[in-house]
Formats: structure tokens, C-alpha cells, sequence
């Protein structure tokens, strides 16, 4: 019937939408308490779930459909009160949307169904639907219904001879039924001949022109049974007379005929569908063909669909609101317009006249592709409540496991954030907010004596804040306990007992590789390679961690990412005859260099002393043997040039550059397409002047800088 | 050509309906709800509606309710879309004014039969 790729496609956004209604049951049962009965929210739940089915069906994902089912009838007793809420629902029904999660995963991956997994469900389901039953004695329809589907008697066919009474109720055209349009499909049963009753039609005065006065007899030859012709009248059931019967047969010749004719039909079409006549057959025939069609398609070609399926996947789609669009349209056409403004001028371009349009020309084209950069960005740009969604759930999840009570409060989680960005970001909050879970939070009796509330807040927040987004995670636990951490880093050999750490220092020895103070691991948290991976991830995105901590009082761990990844604030700087763009997110401030400040430590290490702290400087214009040169005590070559002091994850690095020019935004091109990927830089950027520039990635720089120094450095920069 | 209005707040759901309708020779608009589909039928004609139950804002049985009450929709056939387990909803919707239902899962023939029985 379509096209393979029209189906896919579908396919593809009922697995999104499904996902989406996911989203939604989770949300729902994670607001539905125990004995509530919050109408809106179970029917919202409800309706989800519905739709879920629906889709699954029609689609051919029979699994799913089935599965569902069981939900659905469950949550049906659930919205009509007949059953409560309780905790044990609420949990199998939360294992049932991470069991479809799974199964939707499974379609895009083109894998298996864990099957397993659905038939425990399933049959965790049944026991409670069973439950029900046992108590009001109604026996199993659903299962009765489907045996009777699947024991399809397969009837003889003979011509029957039918009359029929049909006298509809004068409302009946209002429903939009028209009753010769019935006698139409009859008709195509067989041979129908139709006789009017006018008697009850009541004199003109009195005939109101939107009522069917008229009764009807017919008489229908046909094989049809007489569910068949029932079901024509099934959709006025309700408004009308209805009588069918079967005559004694005038004459049974052709019976035979026609047997022989239905006999040689393959059985399967039988079994598949419930009718047997001619109108039927012939729509159980496409639907064979079109089985046929899909198995033979997806038996040879598994791994082709897979692959096929893969590739959407990884792709991705962004589900843009019709408003964003309208917008991006809308400049267009001013774009449009300014275009056809400017091309005016180059066929009159002779007077002042004309000078001063063409500059008023070009800075509208200015104004009118900022924008437009701007509204195209913002279709990227998702809210942030996709990637905090799934906390409630995680925290509801832990804080029984761990038997502790915790509130979570979101703020922000309209905040809109670039969609590549949010796919990153996911796991290293999870990381985040389950220490706060596991580490922060104390047991209720801990709380008790340090005369806290019982119940744990955890707080997530996010806000934009100058062309950054601003994650906060925040606990009113115990805090990072600084004692345990120094003794910790010391014993690992990071740092050494008399070296001098501010707070701030000790707090980042959270983030050093091999880090964990966690006594025992205990499968949430605590295995040690958590807290670097999660500042690794957040600083291969362009951001910066924060920690802010007080013993006993809470911790707030701050995340500032960068809005979108395609584009950022760049700082140009130019080194020799080279323009490098240093991201502006990490510049702390730029300084003109003094030469009493400068000192050489060691074999070729030059630091600066800047506000009592001692920073290492990059030079990027001669990086191999910038360290020979400076030994050769010829610091006084460094006067008034200048230093951007960078700070990437708490450590500070400074950069020698010969001048800085604009900040302006940059359009980041990924190098690695062309070229492979070199530690420190970002990719590269092209400018206004058509000139190529380097971006450069302050923490790869600060990496390779330090790998090709001394240990000692390493822990310099990394505290 | 006949003007079929696909109200439902699954967009795949919409589209299977839109693409069989399309190429059956059935000419098709989409709407999200109850309330979108009463102000595009209002400002437009169409020769059949159908209809999901279960949406957000207005639901279809509301919303035949109200096409009811609009004069060019009085006798315009409506088909609600329901699932087997909803003979329910099957007669609230009649009571509504549906003249009748297409039960979910559906393939393209069964939907296009139930469209051949309604119009004329």
C-alpha cells in the first residue's frame, strides 16, 4: 500500500511520539500518590497509554500492542475508580514504561525484544487484573475474546435469503447516517431488493425535513451469515428497528457452484479474518499480500533494515515549534527584501544619493542575518526539562533504596538549550545528582541530630546567564568533608601534606582522575572514575564545574555550558602573523606583562605571579622550545606583551600573545572532517576577512602543556 | 474530490490516516484537537471527519457535540476512532452525534472501507 520509506518514516515518529507519551506516564505515576485519585493525571497516564496501543497496532508492532493492552485495562479500572492506587501499582507501572522504553529502543536498533522481561510484566499484570476479577466473579473476557478469535470456524458457504425490517428512528440522517447509503453496501452483498413503507410518514404540515419517516423491507440474496449484515446496521444499532431473518431457500443450484468456487481459498485467510464473504476476502487478500510483502522484505535484508535504522537514529530529528519556523521565515523574506534593496544600487550606483542607500543596504543585511542566525539557532534549541525529566524518577529510585527522604525542586526546566549539548549533558548530571543522593544527603537520624528537616532537598536548577546556560545542583547535605579529601589526595600521593590548598583547592581534588573518598563502593556512586569523566564531559563541551561547599550546611555544584556548540563568543588574538580565537567562556582577564613578575622555576617552566597565585605561561608561537629561550634569562623580550589568563576547571593557565583584536561570534567548523583531530583546538573558524583561524581548546592546550612537563606541574595545574 | 478533516493527537496516527486517504484520491488536512479542528472546520468544507477520542483540550466526543451545532456539519458523517475494548466510547460517541467508528489497530482497507460506507 506505501512506500517502504513513507512507513519507515512513520514508524520513526511513532516510536519518538510513543517515547514522548513515555515521558508522560513516567511523569504522571511519579505524581500519583497512593490512595489519590487526581482524575487528571491518571487520565492524562491513561491517555498515553491508549495512544501507545493504538500506534503499536496499527503499525504492526503486535508486542507492543499486546503489552500495552494489559496497561491499559488496568488503568482503565484505575480512571473508573473500580480500583485503587497503591504503591505496588504505581511501581509495576513504572517497570512497564521502562519495559516499552526498552522495546521502542529495540525497534530503532533493529534488536531483539527482551522478552523475557515482557512476559514476567505481563504476567504481573494478569495477577492483578486476575485479582480483580477472582473478587467480582466477571469472568476473563480479554482471553475469551482472543481464543475466539484464534479458533476461527471455518463456515460452508451457501446462498441464504434474508429479509430485513429496517425502520430507522426519524432522527437517524442527524447522526449523519443516510440509510440509502446502507442499502448500498447491502446491495454489494448480493442482490438486494428494497420496499418502502411510507405509511407513517405524517401529513405535509407536519413533516419536519431533518426526520426519516420511512420503514423499509428488504430482501437480500447473498452468503453472507447474519453478523454480517448486522454489522452494516451496526453504527445505527441504536436508532432503529431492526429485524433480520432467514427465509426457507427457493432454490439451493447454486450452492454447490459456489462452494467449489470458495473451496481451493488458502486457509490462512480464514484464520486471519473473522468473515468469509465476498467483500471480505477480497480485503483479507491485500492484507495477505501486504504480510507477504513485509516478511519477505525483512527476512533477507535484516541487517540492511538494521543498519537503515541506525542511521535515522543517529541522526536525530528536532521537533520544532511551528512559531520557530515562522520566525526563520519571516527574516528571510526580510532578507529578501534587503537583497533586492542592494541590488537596486548596482544598476544605479552613480550619485551620493545612492552611496548613503547602499550603507543603510548593508547594515540591514547586518541586522537581518544576525537575526537570522539567532531565530536559526533557536531550532536547535530544546528545553531543558527533556534532560530533567528523568530525575524524579532517579530519586525516587535511590532515596528507597538508600531509605532516605528527599524532595527534589526543579526550577528553569523551560531554560532552552542546544540540542547536541542536552545529548551530553544527561549523564554527567545524573552523575551529579546521585552523589548529592548518595554522598550529600544524610540518613534521617543524622538529620535528625544536626536538627534538619528529615526529609533532604535536592535542588535543580537552570537559567541562561550572558550567552552561558547555568546548571546548579544543590543539596542541603553534609558537604564535601575537607579533612577526609586532604587525607585522601595525600595518601594517593596528589598533593603533599605541607602543601598549602585554599578551600576551593581541595574541593577540585574531587575532580583529580582515581578520586573517590567513598568508603565502601556502593554500586550507586563511589567507583571512583565518576567525578573526572564528569568534568572531562563538561569541559570537552566548552563549560566549567564549580563546587561551592560547607561542612554540614550543603553543597552547589555549579555548571556553566556554553548555549549551542555550533556557535560561540570567541576572543580573536593574534601571535605572530597567526589569528587564534580563544573561547570567551574561559578567559578569566588579560594583563600586560611585567617582567618583575615573571619567574623561571625549575628547567623551564615560566610562571607569573598574579594575585598571590603562581600561573604557568603557554606561549603558542613557539611552544618547542619556548623553555630553551627563557632559560637564557631573556625574560625582558616579554615586556608589555601580553597575557590572557585562562581558567579551565579551576586550574588557570596564561597565554602570551603578541595583541588582541575583536570578540565577535564565531561559527565553529569541525576540523576533524578534513583533517584529524588535534588536541588542543576546538576546530577552526573562518573569518570576515576570509582568513582561516584556529580555536583554540584551553584544557587540551593545558593538557598537552602538561604532559610534556614535569609530574610536578600536572599537580599544579590540576589543583 | 472528497475533503476529509484527520483530527488526532498522534502525529503518526495522523499520518497513516492522511497517507492512505491521499492515496486513495481522498483529499486531507490534519489538526492536533478538539479545539484547532473545530476552527479549521468552521472556516472551511469538508465531506467527512473523523475523529480520536482520547485528546488533549477538547475531546472528540466534544467536539462532534459542537460540530453539530454547526450548521453546514449537521448531517456531515463524523468517524471515531476507538479500540476494541471501547464499546464505551463507541456508544458515547454515537450519543454525541458520530455516525460511526473505525476500531484502532486498522490497515489502510478497513479504514477505506469504513470512508466508502459514509459517503456517497
Amino acid at each position: 500500500m506505501f512506500d517502504d520509506e513513507d512507513m519507515d518514516e512513520i514508524k520513526q515518529i511513532f516510536v519518538e511520539e510513543s517515547n514522548e507519551g513515555l515521558d508522560v506516564m513516567e511523569s504522571g505515576l511519579l505524581e500519583l500518590k497512593p490512595g489519590s485519585s487526581d482524575s487528571e493525571t491518571i487520565n492524562n497516564i491513561f491517555r498515553a497509554a491508549h495512544s501507545i496501543k493504538g500506534g503499536g497496532g496499527t503499525f504492526g508492532f503486535t508486542e507492543i500492542a499486546d503489552f500495552t493492552h494489559g496497561i491499559e485495562t488496568l488503568l482503565d479500572e484505575v480512571r473508573d475508580g473500580s480500583r485503587s492506587v497503591t504503591e505496588d501499582i504505581i511501581q509495576l507501572f513504572l517497570e512497564c514504561v521502562d519495559c516499552l522504553r526498552g522495546m521502542l529502543n529495540s525497534i530503532n536498533d533493529g534488536a531483539d525484544y527482551d522478552n523475557e522481561r515482557i512476559t514476567k510484566l505481563s504476567a504481573r499484570i494478569q495477577t492483578f487484573l486476575d485479582q480483580k476479577q477472582d473478587a467480582s466473579n466477571i469472568t476473563n473476557n480479554a482471553s475469551s475474546n482472543n481464543e475466539e478469535k484464534v479458533i476461527e470456524t471455518i463456515t460452508q458457504v451457501v446462498t441464504r435469503y434474508w429479509d430485513i425490517y429496517f425502520k430507522p428512528y426519524p432522527g437517524i440522517i442527524k447522526g449523519g447516517n443516510e440509510p440509502y447509503r446502507i442499502f448500498r453496501e447491502l446491495a454489494k452483498l448480493g442482490t438486494l431488493d428494497v420496499k418502502s413503507d411510507i405509511t407513517s410518514i405524517p401529513d405535509f404540515g407536519e413533516i419536519n425535513p431533518e426526520n426519516c419517516y420511512i420503514a423499509w423491507n428488504l430482501s437480500l440474496i447473498s452468503e453472507v451469515n447474519e453478523d454480517e449484515i448486522y454489522e452494516l446496521f451496526s453504527w445505527v444499532s441504536e436508532e432503529c428497528e431492526l429485524e433480520i431473518t432467514e427465509k426457507a431457500p427457493e432454490a439451493s443450484l447454486l450452492t454447490e457452484e459456489s462452494e467449489l468456487t470458495e473451496e481451493p481459498e488458502p486457509e490462512e485467510s480464514h484464520i486471519n479474518n473473522k468473515t468469509d464473504s465476498n467483500k471480505a476476502n477480497s480485503s483479507a487478500l491485500i492484507e495477505k499480500s501486504n504480510n507477504e510483502q513485509l516478511s519477505q522484505e525483512a527476512v533477507p535484508a535484516t541487517s540492511e533494515v538494521k543498519k537503515k535504522s541506525k542511521s535515522t537514529v543517529d541522526t536525530g530529528s528536532v521537533r520544532v515549534g511551528i512559531q520557530k519556523i515562522d520566525n526563520l521565515l519571516d527574516l528571510v523574506g526580510e532578507l529578501i527584501i534587503t537583497q533586492s534593496m542592494l541590488a537596486r544600487f548596482g544598476k544605479e550606483s552613480n550619485s551620493d544619493e545612492s552611496l548613503k542607500d547602499l550603507r543603510d543596504g548593508l547594515e540591514l543585511l547586518g541586522r537581518n542575518t544576525r537575526e537570522l542566525q539567532e531565530s536559526a539557532m533557536q531550532i536547535r534549541m530544546l528545553p531543558i526539562k527533556v534532560v530533567f525529566s528523568r530525575f524524579p524518577r532517579l530519586i525516587r529510585d535511590l532515596s528507597s533504596k538508600l531509605d532516605k527522604k528527599i524532595i527534589l525542586n526543579i526550577q528553569g526546566e523551560t531554560t532552552e538549550i542546544d540540542k547536541l549539548v542536552m545529548e551530553k549533558i544527561g549523564d554527567p548530571l545524573v552523575h551529579l545528582v546521585r552523589n548529592s543522593v548518595d554522598h550529600g544527603i544524610e540518613q534521617v537520624d543524622v538529620r535528625r541530630a544536626l536538627g534538619k528537616p528529615d526529609a533532604g532537598t535536592i535542588t535543580l536548577s537552570a537559567m541562561q546567564e550572558a550567552g552561558n546556560i547555568v546548571i546548579t545542583i544543590g543539596d542541603d547535605g553534609a558537604g564535601l568533608n575537607k579533612q577526609r579529601i586532604l587525607e585522601k589526595a595525600i595518601a594517593k600521593g596528589i598533593v603533599q601534606p605541607n602543601d598549602n590548598l585554599t578551600d576551593e583547592n581541595i574541593h577540585n581534588l574531587i575532580f583529580h582522575p582515581g578520586f573517590s573518598t567513598a568508603e565502601t563502593v556502593s554500586g550507586l556512586s563511589g567507583r571512583g572514575v565518576g567525578m573526572d569523566v564528569v568534568k572531562r564531559n563538561i569541559s570537552d563541551l566548552g563549560g566549567r564545574v564549580i563546587i561551592k561547599s560547607k561542612e554540614d550546611v550543603g553543597s552547589q555544584i555549579i555548571v556553566k555550558l556554553p548555549l549551542t556548540l555550533a556557535i560561540m563568543e570567541g576572543q580573536l588574538v593574534r601571535v605572530n602573523d597567526m589569528i587564534y580565537v580563544i573561547p570567551l567562556l574561559s578567559i578569566l582577564e588579560s594583563v600586560l606583562i611585567e617582567v618583575k613578575d615573571l619567574s623561571l622555576i625549575g628547567y623551564d617552566l615560566l610562571v607569573y605571579h598574579f594575585r598571590g597565585e603562581h600561573i604557568p605561561i603557554i606561549s603558542l608561537g613557539e611552544q618547542d622550545d619556548f623553555g630553551e629561550r627563557c632559560k637564557a634569562k631573556n625574560l625582558q623580550r616579554l615586556k608589555d606583551k601580553l597575557l590572557v589568563i585562562c581558567e579551565i576547571g579551576g586550574a588557570k593557565i596564561g597565554l602570551l600573545v603578541d595583541d588582541l583584536s575583536d570578540q565577535q561570534q564565531v561559527v565553529i567548523k569541525n576540523l576533524e572532517t578534513n583533517f584529524k583531530k588535534m588536541p588542543g583546538l576546538l576546530g577552526a573558524t573562518i573569518l570576515g576577512s576570509g582568513k582561516v583561524a584556529l580555536i583554540l581548546d584551553i584544557g587540551g592546550l593545558a593538557s598537552v602543556f602538561m604532559h610534556g612537563n614535569s609530574s610536578k606541574v600536572t599537580n599544579q595545574i590540576t589543583t | 474530490m472528497y475533503n476529509v478533516l484527520v483530527v488526532d493527537d498522534s502525529p503518526s496516527m495522523r499520518s497513516m490516516i492522511s497517507l492512505t486517504l491521499d492515496q486513495a484520491g481522498y483529499k486531507t488536512q490534519e489538526t492536533n484537537d478538539g479545539v484547532e479542528a473545530l476552527a479549521v472546520a468552521k472556516s472551511n468544507r469538508f465531506d467527512l471527519i473523523i475523529t480520536d477520542i482520547n485528546m488533549p483540550e477538547m475531546d472528540g466526543i466534544q467536539l462532534i457535540k459542537e460540530l453539530r451545532c454547526v450548521e453546514q456539519y449537521k448531517f456531515t458523517p463524523i468517524l471515531v476512532l476507538t479500540t476494541e475494548s471501547g464499546n464505551n466510547m463507541k456508544m458515547k460517541g454515537k450519543e454525541a452525534g458520530a455516525t460511526g467508528w473505525i476500531v484502532k489497530p486498522f490497515d489502510p482497507g478497513k479504514l477505506l472501507s469504513a470512508l466508502a460506507r459514509v459517503l456517497d
